[in-house]
Parts: C-alpha cells; sequence; structure tokens
C-alpha cells in the first residue's frame, strides 16, 4: 500500500472526504454571513444562535407535531427566517447608517438572549434527534465507510452554495440586490422596493443558518451552545475567505474543512486551532482576505 | 473594679450562652460550569442540591445560619481560581463545592490549600485530587478517574474486550482518564493499540472515529464527557462503528448524556456511577424535592455529591462549635468522623481526601424494557466501598506518604 507521510493513502483519501464534508458546514454557515455582510453591511453575530434554533425547531416540530426531518428542512428553516425578518424590521433597519459595531453589539447581545433561554427551557446537555431512516446506513467506498447521510450533506450543501451564488451573481433580481447595496437611492428611483429587499435578503440569510442546523441536527449534540462552538470558526471562515465575497466562503469553507481534516490526523490536538493560525497568516499576507476586494 | 466585675459577668453569659446553643455562621460557594457543556451534570442543578442539603441540616439544628452564593468559571482555570481567591479573601467563604472540570478543580484546591480553606469536590473527576496534587484542604466526594476506569474498564476486559482504542479529551481530566483506564486494562490482561487526543468541545469526531475504526481495536474508549461524549456516541452509530463489531466504552456518561442521546442510540452502553436517582425510595424521594427546582431534569451524582458533601462538611462545622477558620482543622474533623446520608449511605473520608462509597456498573436499557421518563438504566453489578476506589497507597498522595 503506498505511504504518505506514514500515513496510508487509502486512510488519507477518507480523512479528506471528512474534512469536505466538515466544510460543507462551514461553507453553508460562512455563505449566509457573506450574503448578509456583502448586501446588509451587518456582521451577524447571532448567526450561531440562528444555526442553533434550525436544530431546536427540527426537534421541537418532532416532537410537538410529529413532523420528521425532510418536512423539517423544509419549515424549520421558514420559521427561523421569518424571525430573522422581524428582527431586521424592529432592530437592524436603523443600524445601517451606523458603524458596523453598533449590528455587532446588537446581533452579539441576541445571540446570548437566545442561547440564554434555550439553556434555561432546555438545559445544556442536549436533545436527542436522529437520522432519518431512509438516510440511515452508508456504504463502504473501498477506503472507508460512507454513512448515507454524511453523502447527503455534501450534495444538500454543495447543491445549495451553487444555488444562493447563481442568484446572486448570476440573475437579475441578484443585480438588483448588488446595484442596491451600491447604490440604494439610484435603485429606488428605478421604482424597486430597496428595503423589502433587505429585509428578505437578511431572512434569507438566516434561513440559510437554520438549514445548516436542521442538517446538524442529526449528527452533531443539540445544545444551545452548538452555535457558539461554531461560529467563531465561520467567522475566521469568512475572514479568510474575504469579507462579504460569497464565492470567496464557499471556496474557503470547503478548503478549510479539509485542512482541518488533515490536522486531525497529523496533529490532532491543534485541530482547534489550525484554522486561526491560518486566518492570522492571510490577515497578514492579504488583510481583505483571499477573495476579497479591496476597498 | 465595677468595669472587671461586669467583664466577668459579661464572659460568664457568653460563656453559658457557648454551652446550650451557639450560634454558627458559614458561607458556602458553589463554584460550577453554570452555561456550557458541564451545565447539566453540574451548574444550578448543584445549587439546588445545596441549597436542598442546608434547608434539611438548619431545620434540625436552628443555630446553624448558612449563606449559600454560587459563580461561573466557563471552564477555565484561571477565571476559576480568581472568583476562589475572591470568594475566600473578601467574601469571607468558608467552603467551595462541585467544580467539575478537572482542570479548574485542580486550580481551586491549590488556592484552598495556600488559604487555609475547604475544598469538596464533587464535579471533578481526575484521581491526581487526591494522588500526588492532594492537600489537606481538599476532599474529593463523589467519583474519580480511577474509580471509573476500574468499574467500566475492567468489566469490559473481562467480557472479551481486550484491545483498546482512546479518544482522549486533551486537558488534565482526559488524561488522567486514559492514564487509569490503561492502567486497568493492562492490570486485566488488555492491550492498548492507539490513542487520538481531541481538543475540549470538539463538534466533529468522524476523523477520529475512522482512525479508531482502522485501528481495529475490539474496545473504543471514550475518555471524554458531556457534549464531547454525546458527539461522539453519536457520530460512532452513524459510522457503523458498532454495526462492525467495534464496541465503545463511555468512560464517563452521565444520565443527563444518555437523554441527550436518547435510549435508540444509547442502548447496551455500560457506565459506571457511583449514585442513580432510581436506585431505591430514598433516592426518589429526593429527585422528587430536587425536580421542583429544576423542572424535567434528572440529577446526576454530581448533585448527589454535592448535597452529602454540605451536609458532612456542617456536621464537623457544629462538632467544632462553628470554629470553621481553620480549614486544615475542619478537614481533619470531617476525616474522623464517619459520613452518613440518605444518598451515600455510612462511608469515610480517607486521609488522601478520597470518600469512599460503593459504584455501581450500570446498562442503558432498551426503548421496549425503559417505563417511564428518566428510566434509564439496569444495574449490572456492585463494587464494594473498599474494591471502588484506588488503594490509599497506590496514590503517591504526600499526605499518606508523609
Amino acid at each position: 500500500m503506498v505511504e504518505i507521510f506514514g500515513i496510508p493513502s487509502q486512510a488519507l483519501f477518507g480523512q479528506l472526504l471528512i474534512g469536505l464534508i466538515n466544510g460543507s458546514f462551514y461553507a453553508l454557515l460562512s455563505l449566509g454571513l457573506a450574503v448578509i455582510f456583502g448586501m446588509l453591511n451587518i456582521i451577524n453575530f447571532s448567526h450561531g444562535a440562528q444555526y442553533m434554533m434550525g436544530a431546536f425547531a427540527a426537534y421541537l416540530l418532532l416532537q410537538y407535531s410529529g413532523l420528521g426531518y425532510w418536512p423539517a428542512l423544509i419549515i424549520a428553516p421558514i420559521l427561523v427566517g421569518i424571525t430573522g425578518v422581524i428582527v431586521e424590521r424592529l432592530f437592524l433597519q436603523w443600524l445601517y447608517k451606523l458603524d458596523h459595531l453598533y449590528g455587532l453589539l446588537l446581533t452579539f447581545g441576541l445571540a446570548l438572549i437566545l442561547e440564554g433561554v434555550a439553556r434555561n427551557y432546555f438545559g445544556s446537555a442536549g436533545l436527542p434527534y436522529t437520522v432519518p431512516e431512509s438516510l440511515q446506513g452508508g456504504r463502504n467506498l473501498g477506503f472507508m465507510f460512507l454513512p448515507n447521510y454524511r453523502a447527503w450533506v455534501i450534495v444538500a450543501s454543495l447543491a445549495v452554495c451553487f444555488g444562493t451564488w447563481f442568484v446572486i451573481e448570476r440573475t437579475r433580481l441578484g443585480a438588483y440586490l448588488r446595484a442596491a447595496t451600491e447604490n440604494p437611492t439610484l435603485v429606488r428611483a428605478f421604482g424597486i422596493n430597496v428595503p423589502r429587499m433587505i429585509t428578505l435578503t437578511y431572512g434569507f440569510g438566516v434561513a440559510l443558518a437554520a438549514f445548516a442546523g436542521v442538517m446538524a441536527a442529526p449528527i452533531y449534540n443539540v445544545s444551545p451552545q452548538m452555535g457558539s462552538e461554531l461560529i467563531i470558526v465561520v467567522f475566521a471562515v469568512v475572514v479568510i475567505g474575504g469579507m462579504g465575497s460569497i464565492l470567496g466562503a464557499i471556496l474557503t469553507g470547503f478548503g478549510l474543512g479539509v485542512i482541518e481534516g488533515l490536522t486531525k490526523v497529523f496533529f490532532p490536538e491543534a485541530s482547534n486551532t489550525v484554522i486561526f493560525v491560518i486566518m492570522a497568516i492571510v490577515l497578514l499576507v492579504r488583510p481583505a482576505g483571499l477573495f476579497g476586494r479591496r476597498g | 473594679m465595677r468595669k472587671t466585675l461586669g467583664l466577668a459577668a459579661l464572659a460568664a453569659v457568653l460563656a453559658c450562652g457557648g454551652a446550650s446553643a451557639q450560634q454558627v455562621n458559614i458561607k458556602i460557594g458553589v463554584l460550577s460550569d453554570m452555561s456550557s457543556l458541564y451545565a447539566d451534570i453540574g451548574g444550578p442543578g448543584s445549587v439546588a442540591a445545596a441549597k436542598m442539603a442546608i434547608a434539611d441540616f438548619t431545620k434540625d439544628n436552628p443555630n446553624v445560619k448558612v449563606e449559600l452564593i454560587s459563580g461561573d468559571h466557563q471552564n477555565k482555570p484561571d477565571i476559576g481560581s480568581q472568583i476562589a481567591n475572591q470568594w475566600f479573601d473578601v467574601d469571607k467563604v468558608d467552603l467551595i463545592i462541585d467544580t467539575p472540570n478537572s482542570g479548574v478543580a485542580l486550580a481551586v484546591s491549590q488556592v484552598a490549600s495556600q488559604k487555609n480553606k475547604i475544598f469538596i469536590v464533587s464535579g471533578a473527576a481526575a484521581s491526581d485530587l487526591t494522588g500526588p496534587k492532594c492537600n489537606a484542604n481538599t476532599i474529593h466526594w463523589t467519583y474519580d478517574t480511577w474509580m471509573l476506569a476500574n468499574g467500566t474498564g475492567t468489566a469490559i476486559v473481562k467480557t472479551g474486550g481486550d484491545t483498546w482504542f482512546f479518544l482522549t479529551s486533551d486537558y488534565a481530566f482526559g488524561h488522567a482518564l486514559e492514564r487509569d483506564t490503561m492502567a486497568a486494562v493492562e492490570k486485566a490482561g488488555g492491550k492498548v493499540v492507539g490513542k487520538v487526543r481531541h481538543p475540549l468541545n470538539t463538534n466533529d469526531f468522524s476523523s477520529f472515529l475512522l482512525q479508531a475504526q482502522s485501528s481495529k481495536a475490539k474496545v473504543i474508549g471514550l475518555a471524554n464527557a458531556g457534549g464531547d461524549t454525546i458527539n461522539s456516541i453519536k457520530q460512532a452509530a452513524e459510522f457503523g462503528i458498532v454495526k462492525g463489531g467495534q464496541s465503545l466504552a463511555g468512560l464517563l456518561v452521565f444520565a443527563s448524556d444518555v437523554a441527550a442521546l436518547g435510549l435508540p442510540t444509547a442502548q447496551g452502553l455500560v457506565l459506571t456511577e457511583t449514585w442513580y436517582w432510581d436506585m431505591n425510595d430514598v433516592n426518589r424521594a429526593w429527585t422528587k424535592r430536587w425536580q421542583q427546582e429544576r423542572q424535567g431534569k434528572f440529577p446526576t451524582m454530581i448533585h448527589a455529591g454535592v448535597y452529602a458533601g454540605i451536609t458532612h462538611y456542617l456536621k464537623a462545622a457544629v462538632a467544632l462549635k462553628g470554629n470553621v477558620s481553620d480549614g486544615k482543622a475542619v478537614v481533619a474533623q470531617m476525616k474522623s468522623m464517619p459520613t452518613d446520608d440518605p444518598l451515600f449511605g455510612k462511608g469515610t473520608i480517607r486521609a488522601d481526601g478520597r470518600k469512599v462509597h460503593p459504584a455501581y456498573l450500570f446498562e442503558v436499557k432498551k426503548p421496549a424494557e425503559s417505563k417511564y421518563p428518566g428510566d434509564f438504566y439496569k444495574v449490572r453489578a456492585t463494587i464494594p466501598a473498599d474494591e471502588a476506589f484506588r488503594p490509599l497507597k497506590e496514590g503517591n498522595c504526600p499526605l499518606v506518604t508523609g
């Protein structure tokens, strides 16, 4: 068997694939952040809490209305997205003209409140949620055992990422959105309801977080702190990719998942730190991020 | 002359008063993880248990007045020792109790020793607390890594699980649990074929599980706790680890973790604890009272340990007539008195600070066997008190070896 750095190549392929799967969570979450930052100029610190809300919504739907994974995958993001719309209308819309810091503080405070409320009602140990029956089991790829659910995660995440990128970069709606961020007054002069568009964009970004939350529920522990554990890493991903760059967020998400996965083989103790080391290096060499535009 | 007479009279009055019922004032601090991965095994539930212990004791001893405060160490040793310093110096706290997270507990134990105050550990696991790092101001109540390793590790090797791979949480607790389990496994004739150390609070274990899978070890030992254990077990099921013939050994699993996993995922798991809420009528009645404050939750052995620890401490404080300023003297008093409380029964505290009582090997029930919420375990074996914990001489505690 061929060995690479003392690890059998087959094991290495397995680890690369695992890294890619974890990367798809980073990509989904950093995509939502990038959309919100790119279009609204808001640093959405409650993104992790909204991811947690998605997973909790899936649990509550199952517990109280008997709706399983597949309906939850649609309903939970819509419900959480609506809370996002309410937050935007009530609070965020007043902050666009102010410094970034205000949006950051507001969303950070919201995240703490959401987490605290969840902890108060559900405790911190977590809630049970199992893999849907249709995706249980897995197949042997020769170099590793790939659970069906993980295969689904990677497919779904790629589809959502590509879809979002396509809508924003390649369609008329996306063109309006991008134009509205550049010059809202001019776009309004063309008869487009810019504030509503911005509200819906925030709702969509939040729904993306909730979608990732539902995707995570069967394999990660559904607990109030599940978001705050992940969000710091996801912010690092967004910073490395370039704030607001959608393609950057997606590619860096997958890329860093792979790098983290390899770290877990060669130096597991550093697997929580490696992304921040990369962030520091990228910020030194390219302060605007790998895909960011200097502005 | 009159002044001297007056003073003499006053002294006489005070002396008489002291003989009947002396006012005893105590201040206790529950230092725990209030907001993160260990908040359900300790946290607010420990505060609830402490309140119950104080209420029960002061009912029979109305001359004892206890003030209770609590703090969140956020799983950071520096924050933990900072709070401990402030509590002992500024807030005049006499006793700190609970403190899950061995890293924090080891730091607070040092502070208690320096300030000559008292620290009763219920939440943390590292057996070092009564081993090389023991001191005359610390008592380790509920459980420790040696007892977990001895209970679960030995039992699994005996049933044929003789090759092990460890997933270890990369801090004091994980290292201690891994070390003690390796010793137990090797003593019972097993072999350790590999290990991997992961950071605390890891989300995804699939990479580590793949490494464990390719090691071909019969048993994957989980030397971690809380959310890390839940994630490991959940993802091991997903990756077909158990179906592939390997088995999981959860070395530290609490009732709250089983609830979070759900019985379909957790069934069959073997684990060791020293207290279970559904063992007998006394525990069930206690749980009912505890649940008045923690609705819908189930107490862990750590909560029971907080209750029992405070009860024994207050008995010692009364025996010393409220003279609790010398921490070493109080701990010596606690060691000299046999312990007796409704939750752990009769027991003793050894010279190294180890509280000794029986431990139980449990198996998580199948979903069909579970009849009501919280009906998680069946008892597989009882490990008597004199076998449950590390023999006094093997701990290398300076208090014992001199």
